[in-house]
């Protein structure tokens, strides 16, 4: 969970370019339904999103939001194999425990996996690290004792877990801030988005 | 914050239905009544009804108080008033007796014409079909259509389910709370047990007590003393009652020495003095057979295909008589047809019984539902 105000989540434009009009999509950690609105008004996709905090989970059916609360931690159980086009974990993957768990779930469930996470192995961090402090910024606006990320790694880390298991990365955008980044993004990008496939 | 008050006083209808009603179980209904209760206005496109079905022991007098009697307050009224989530306001709510009741509408208390006896065993099994056949018949002469809502809880929520089904086009919204698809093998076993207390009750007289002058209260008791334990959940019995004594020592005697004893005496003994031993029994047998997937060979997602409604789904983490699994099920099936569903998981301590209640997180879900229903 990293807090981004909504008009500046620019992971949503790159996240909606990868997605084809009429898709069937699943979006894990869906907070408020911001992502799945969206896709809704730009996509025409058939969403259902999925949250485990009660008022967020209140607001999606405000909004008019297919939410379902069920605690990712559980896996995607119940969820038939390719099930969805797109399986999107915007922003949380670093807020689940069962990080191997849940990637395999959604390349099961999807045709295609969307995540995208605050990179750890931004240069900014690495700074903070080596002036002996865990990093604290925008996009990792929480202090070491309070944050609900669980697990912390890098665009590198990522990308090495998915060769091992077998993913393969078929599009990958870094940016930092709202600026792209396709030079050493491992060091030089605070955010990573992937689209993956098997 | 939104203002909310009771919807006052109101007053039960009656209608009669001439028309036969064929039942699942092969038997015809002659003619029949039904009682109800509405509460707000219809309006002139009559697209704001609510219909909310009731569980075993409800009724159609789901919110407001009775004129004669200011304690006679709906089992309901939490949720239905004008402000209230179930706003009477927006919307036409719809509250009715089913068949084989012992509220008004008929049942084996009412009095059968072939015989000029009340029916008693002989009146027939009643499945959610036929209660919910008999729903549609009721909005026909309301001048109802389309449903915006069919809403229950438990029992209630497997008639809301049927609707959906049997009636696709009838209902924009299938709303089910704390049920399940079907009973497990527990559920019916713990029904079971509750339908041979009363069946072995010596006034029972099968299913004849009232030419007896009779009532097989020990029976209805018993029945209600094991339900009342599965409406509750282990957590919520300890926090009521732990096991405080009723006088502060240990008796060695049968009377009530635990709190939690006297709480179930309790509620036994109310309920047998009010409800109908044969509606109990013929109300528990359509839990048994409600299975929308019978005729699916047990596949649900096949049976589910029928629907076109959008649907809420709301379950209680501590219910383990219809557990959020049970919800889950039908949530899958649903999505497998692809329809729109809003998932609520909560945490309450009270059990099955939090349906009833007003946690504001299940509140909150149920307020936000209604609100995006366009009417």
């Amino acid at each position: 969970m990293v807090s981004l105000t909504q008009d500046s989540r620019f992971d949503f434009d790159i996240i909606t370019r990868w997605i084809t009009p009429g898709e069937r999509v699943l979006d894990l950690g869906c907070g408020d339904g911001d992502l799945l609105a969206h896709l809704i008004a730009e996509r025409g996709v058939k969403g259902y999103g999925i949250e485990r905090d009660v008022e967020r989970v209140v607001a999606c059916i405000a909004a008019g939001i297919n939410v379902l609360q069920i605690d990712l931690e559980q896996g995607l159980a119940g969820f038939e194999d390719a099930q969805f086009d797109h399986v999107i974990m915007s922003l949380s993957l670093q807020a689940v425990h069962n990080t191997d768990g849940i990637l395999s779930e959604m390349l099961r469930v999807g045709r295609e996996a969307v995540v995208s996470f605050p990179n750890f192995g931004y240069w900014r961090h690495r700074v903070s690290i080596a002036e002996g402090h865990m990093p604290v910024s925008d996009i990792l606006p929480y202090e070491w004792f309070n944050t609900p990320n669980v697990r912390f790694f890098t665009m590198a880390d990522f990308e090495l877990l998915c060769q091992k298991r077998g993913i393969t990365v078929l599009q990958r955008v870094a940016f930092d801030e709202d600026r792209e980044i396709t030079t050493d993004p491992n060091n030089y990008a605070s955010v990573a988005i992937y689209r993956l496939g098997r | 914050m939104t203002t909310s008050a009771s919807i006052g006083i109101v007053t039960p209808q009656r209608a009669h239905f001439d028309t036969p009603l064929a039942l699942k179980s092969g038997g015809v209904l002659p003619a029949y009544d039904l009682v109800f209760e509405t509460y707000g206005t219809l309006n002139a496109t009559a697209s704001n009804a609510v219909l909310v079905c009731h569980a075993l022991s409800g009724s159609h007098h789901v919110a407001g108080i009775y004129a004669d009697d200011p304690k006679s307050v709906g089992w309901w009224d939490n949720l239905v008033g004008p402000g209230k989530p179930l706003d009477t306001n927006k919307f036409f709510v719809i509250g009715v007796n089913n068949l084989g009741g012992c509220y008004g509408s008929t049942g084996p208390k009412s009095i059968n014409p072939a015989t000029d006896k009340p029916w008693g065993a002989d009146f027939p099994f009643v499945t959610v079909d036929d209660w919910v056949d008999s729903h549609a018949r009721l909005g026909e002469r309301l001048g109802i259509s389309q449903f915006a809502a069919v809403l229950g809880g438990s029992l209630g929520g497997m008639q809301a389910l049927d609707w959906t089904l049997r009636y696709a086009d009838r209902v924009r919204h299938g709303m089910i709370v704390a049920a399940a698809p079907k009973l497990s093998a527990e559920n019916i076993a713990f029904n079971e047990v509750a339908r041979q207390a009363i069946l072995r009750d010596p006034d029972f007289h099968g299913g004849n007590y009232y030419e007896h002058g009779v009532v097989p209260v020990s029976g209805l008791r018993l029945a209600r003393m094991l339900g009342h334990i599965t409406y509750l959940s282990d957590d919520a019995m300890a926090q009521k009652f732990g096991r405080r004594l009723r006088h502060g020592e240990h008796k060695f005697h049968f009377g009530v020495d635990f709190e939690i004893e006297s709480y179930l005496h309790y509620q036994g003994d109310k309920f047998a003095g009010f409800f109908d031993a044969n509606t109990y029994l013929l109300t528990t047998k359509a839990l048994d057979y409600f299975d929308p997937a019978y005729d699916y060979d047990g596949n649900l997602q096949e049976a589910m295909v029928r629907a076109r409604a959008k649907f809420f789904i709301a379950s209680f983490t501590t219910d383990w008589r219809f557990p959020p699994e049970r919800s889950r099920e039908l949530l899958f099936a649903l999505m497998h047809g692809g329809r729109d569903v809003a998932y609520v998981e909560l945490e309450c301590a009270a059990g099955h019984d939090s349906f009833l209640l007003d946690d504001a997180h299940y509140h909150a879900a149920l307020r936000a539902y209604f609100s995006n229903i366009e009417v």
